[in-house]
């Protein structure tokens, strides 16, 4: 077994996000996903000769907020190039493609260190660049006989392929990277995300730097490719330290002895096999598409979109610790649910609902409630405006939580009712003070036990007269029960 | 009648004025074609609807009048433009069974403006080549002399002119493949602007250089279908946001005062036969009669522009050839014998087969230059010539309004000629091409004929969007009587 102090885990990653447009990137035809195969298809992305593509300018605006989120640098003139290659879900036999002056330039992403809960890590990107995506080939070898079918649905839709710098150390930080990649894509809707779907595809290069007495090894870069889920990321490059070691240790080969191998991640073995590459050799003779012009992006626009993005998950669990006091772990789990969730917290706390408590709430009751019941907030009944009401009379003691959760529970079924008249529906009523003491008296005359433990300083048992208290009645405050108990055991009843 | 010897205008204007049919002028352009074809192969097929639309159009200008000048007038289509339904082979085996299923913006704008496709002309092979020889169909033969050729690529589009069989024509130009077979065959044919026509379903060929082209007897009937097919399209990026300009309208200047750029490396280039380069010298001469100023002009990188043009043309091409795979559409050869992958197999006997000797050669020779290693030195240099070339031409158009000179350095060369010397084919270019470099207008215009009975031609050039100017110039020498638009009889 290796000596983790021994080795660097380097990984890039190369992640193609699917642009949330609704037409390709080159041609009219929806980019709805599951049509029946290649029904939506037309001469252009078929690749029919004569035809040309014309660019979407959708696609242009999803990138540049995507790239400005990004913290990219953004091309003030970006170009197509064609990248060829024959396969066969390739119909022009060329993908469009941006070679040497891609639509992002340089920039990174701050992200949240899953080991360290105050921490952050840093992701910096090489690029981002826009291109169209090829069919799907679907090899059917069932009952002996080798059938390939081509559904080209997908051929010609956009793509924003992200490449980082080899900035990231563990399989945990790249899957803890490509969560906040996949919640800042989603934040901005610019994307579905969906793996399942093929609109978030990952790839990543990995190597070993091996401090061997003062020298620093190389072992060779190997491309890991078919990671279907984060889970598959993590793993799959857990496995390729403990391979890449083993393979050092046998053969002693580092960077630059053999050429970029490329392999695939199998899940239900657990491990990566070597793949056939699609050519013998990566020659794409990228040249400039000359059936599209270059393109100049306005800086005003880039600008405009700067700050419509200003607000990213990172910049929001900041708001939601340094603004209302939110712990770091809190604001996270808010943050990661979305925007929507998001925007209820600050509508509730902006109504005057205390924020820890509707934090706590949120966290609790409300996602719990939204899970069960698979609705979305906005058809959520109980409101933002609401939980704010609800949480400030518990905050004032004119509410105990037990009885909020009451109401709470009874806003759901009927969510036209106030809180008086939710109060008056469960018989809450306000206990008077006398009649409070009256009752804590009488049960600490049937415990004398506990009075005693009391008497010499164990509490422990006031939680069983609280429990008895709201037996006899329900509306009453816990912590006042505790209170009064406590005096009148020091004087004496 | 012989409806051959009227221009297009004039048979647009009898048909609009009910003294013709489109069906009798229709009719008669089939069957004189059917008769002649054998003999010329300028054809690859008839339009099978060509009647039928012709009825229609008849039945439509009775009821509403014309839609414009050409409406009901007949036009031969250079068959590598798509016509949805209708074979559009690009003289290839490759495409032999192709039916486009979506029509070219071009060939809309025509059927709209009520033009009759009356069927498609021969070509080379994908549009390389300058001789029609290279056309799975064999090649086309000059009317004017079937041992000789009637140019090329667009061979086929100026010999239907030449025969007589039919009025109008539309070409492809994309290193002279419109100019160089009006010139072999007589005719007037107009490269215009790169961008002026959509480019949408044409099939490329080198994408930055290729432009549609109207060809015709008559300056009135280029400047016509000019009218009809240039202006914007969204479905091309490439083409000019500008709108097309009033062609015919701009018939009407005098010269007088013209300048007149005698490109001096090309008049005098020893390639040049001097038959060639007295029509030049006649024709600025009659210019100058006309009240132009001529004088002398410079393109001293003209000796640059065929292997530049060769080298980001077939850079393009190799791309833009790589679709035919025998995967989706077209022609597909599976070898079942093969050591190779099934896939590998059918790609490569499928490209193997279904291209000819010219493609190949050129396909190679574009993807030896995008080639990492050799990008540099071929594709990228290239491409830096060019941008040199096109300022030299833009510069020298600064100082004169046009510029004159020869469109190839002979007359129509005999068949098989060039065959075997792809080299001594691809200089037959070399006064064509800088207009497909540099993006300019440039046109073939009839000058006479040699002492043997060929047709000669002069070459009009000038700046981006100088259609209106170029169309004048060629409409005064032809309104001079420098050049009298004639039939072979053939």
């Amino acid at each position: 077994m290796m000596n983790s102090m021994d080795i660097e885990l380097v990984i890039g990653l190369e992640v193609h996000v699917q642009l949330a447009t609704r037409t390709k990137l080159f041609c009219g035809c929806p980019t709805e996903f599951g049509a029946p195969p290649n029904t939506q298809v037309c001469p252009v992305c078929l690749g029919h000769p004569g035809t040309l593509p014309v660019l979407n300018s959708r696609a242009v605006e999803l990138a540049i907020q995507t790239g400005v989120a990004l913290n990219c640098q953004i091309a003030e003139l970006t170009k197509w190039d064609r990248k060829n290659y024959f396969y066969p879900d390739l119909p022009k036999g060329y993908q469009i493609s941006q070679f040497d002056k891609p639509i992002c330039g340089p920039g990174w992403l701050e992200f949240p260190d899953r080991e360290d809960p105050q921490g952050t890590l840093k992701v910096r990107f090489v690029r981002a660049h826009l291109e169209e995506d090829a069919g799907k080939s679907m090899h059917d070898e069932q009952g002996g006989r080798a059938d390939s079918r081509i559904d080209l649905n997908r051929a010609g839709t956009p793509l924003l392929e992200i490449v980082t710098e080899p900035d990231l150390r563990s399989p945990q930080a790249a899957k803890a990277f490509l969560t906040e990649l996949r919640l800042l894509l989603t934040y901005l809707g610019v994307s579905d995300c969906n793996m399942q779907e093929g609109s978030l595809r990952v790839d990543a290069n990995v190597n070993l730097h091996i401090i061997d007495g003062g020298r620093r090894l190389a072992t060779p870069i190997v491309e890991v490719k078919n990671l279907n889920s984060f889970r598959a990321v993590e793993r799959a490059l857990a496995y390729e330290r403990e391979r890449q070691w083993e393979s050092w240790r046998e053969t002693g080969q580092l960077l630059g002895d053999v050429p970029k191998q490329t392999r695939g991640w199998d899940e239900n073995q657990g491990v990566t096999l070597p793949q056939r590459e699609k050519e013998e050799s990566s020659d794409y003779r990228y040249f400039p598409d000359p059936d599209l012009v270059p393109l100049q992006i306005d800086p005003q626009q880039v600008q405009r979109v700067r700050q419509a993005v200003a607000m990213r998950p990172l910049e929001l669990r900041r708001k939601l610790q340094h603004e209302y006091g939110i712990k770091p772990y809190d604001a996270d789990v808010i943050v990661a649910q979305g925007r929507s969730l998001v925007e209820y917290f600050e509508t509730a706390v902006a109504a005057g609902g205390p924020p820890k408590r509707v934090s706590s709430w949120i966290q609790q009751d409300v996602l719990r409630t939204l899970n069960e019941t698979g609705q979305t907030l906005e058809e959520f009944a109980v409101t933002a405006e609401r939980l704010a009401v609800l949480l400030q009379a518990v905050e004032a003691g004119e509410l105990e939580n037990s009885r909020a959760r009451d109401v709470f529970q009874y806003w759901l079924q009927h969510p036209m009712d106030d809180l008086a008249a939710a109060k008056g529906a469960l018989g809450i009523q306000d206990v008077d003070e006398t009649d409070l003491v009256e009752l804590c008296r009488d049960l600490l005359h049937e415990h004398p036990q506990i009075v005693q433990q009391a008497q010499a300083g164990d509490m422990k048992g006031l939680g069983a007269l609280i429990g008895a208290a709201k037996k006899r009645n329900p509306n009453v405050d816990p912590r006042k029960v505790r209170a009064i108990c406590q005096q009148l055991i020091e004087s004496g009843f | 009648m012989q409806l051959e010897s009227l221009s297009a205008i004039e048979l647009g204007r009898r048909i609009a004025a009910g003294e013709l049919t489109s069906v009798a002028v229709t009719e008669y352009f089939l069957e004189r074609s059917k008769a002649l074809n054998p003999k010329i192969n300028a054809l690859v097929s008839f339009e099978d609807r060509a009647l039928e639309l012709a009825s229609q159009a008849d039945a439509r200008l009775a009821e509403l009048g014309p839609r414009s000048a050409l409406d009901g007038v007949p036009i031969a289509i250079k068959d590598i433009l798509c016509m949805a339904g209708t074979r559009t082979t690009c003289g290839s085996r490759m495409l032999s069974d192709y039916i486009a299923p979506y029509t070219a913006t071009a060939v809309e704008r025509l059927l709209a403006a009520g033009l009759i496709p009356l069927g498609k002309t021969n070509m080379d092979e994908f549009a390389m080549g300058g001789s029609t020889e290279t056309s799975i169909y064999g090649p086309t033969r000059n009317p004017w002399d079937p041992a000789r050729t009637a140019g090329g690529s667009s061979g086929g589009s100026a010999a239907c002119l030449a025969a007589g069989m039919a009025p109008l024509a539309i070409g492809t130009d994309t290193g002279g493949s419109v100019r160089q077979p009006s010139a072999y065959c007589g005719v007037v044919g107009l490269k215009p602007t790169y961008g002026r026509i959509s480019r949408f379903g044409l099939i490329a060929f080198a994408s930055s250089f290729d432009q549609i082209g109207p060809m015709a007897h008559h300056v009135e009937d280029v400047a016509a279908l000019l009218q009809i097919l240039a202006g914007p399209d969204p479905r091309d990026s490439t083409c000019l946001p500008d709108p097309a300009d009033d062609y015919r309208g701009g018939l009407t200047g005098a010269l007088q005062g013209l300048r007149v750029g005698l490109v001096r490396e090309q008049v005098d280039h020893p390639d040049v036969a001097p038959e060639v380069r007295q029509a030049v010298l006649r024709a600025a001469a009659e210019l100058q009669r006309q009240g132009a100023v001529v004088t002398d002009a410079h393109l001293s990188l003209s000796k640059y522009a065929v292997p530049t043009y060769y080298v980001v043309a077939t850079s393009e091409a190799s791309g833009n050839l790589s679709r035919y795979d025998g995967v989706h559409y077209g022609f597909r050869d599976l070898p079942t014998d093969s050591e190779q992958s099934p896939l590998v197999a059918l790609m490569c006997r499928t490209r193997s087969r279904g291209f000819g000797a010219e493609v190949k050669r050129r396909i190679m020779l574009g993807t030896f230059a995008l080639s990492a290693g050799y990008y540099d030195a071929y594709y990228k240099k290239a491409l830096k010539v060019r941008r040199l070339i096109r300022d030299q031409y833009l510069q020298a158009l600064e100082q004169v309004d046009v510029l004159l000179g020869p469109v190839a350095p002979t007359p129509a060369f005999p068949l098989q000629q060039n065959q075997d010397d792809p080299v001594r084919m691809y200089l037959q270019d070399q006064f064509t091409v800088g207009a497909n470099l540099a993006g300019i207008p440039s046109m073939a215009v009839p000058a006479g004929s040699t002492a043997d009975g060929l047709p000669l031609a002069v070459q009009i050039q000038g700046p981006p969007l100088s259609e209106s100017r170029l169309l004048n110039v060629a409409y005064q020498l032809e309104q001079a009587r420098f050049f009298v638009p004639r039939i072979a009889q053939a």
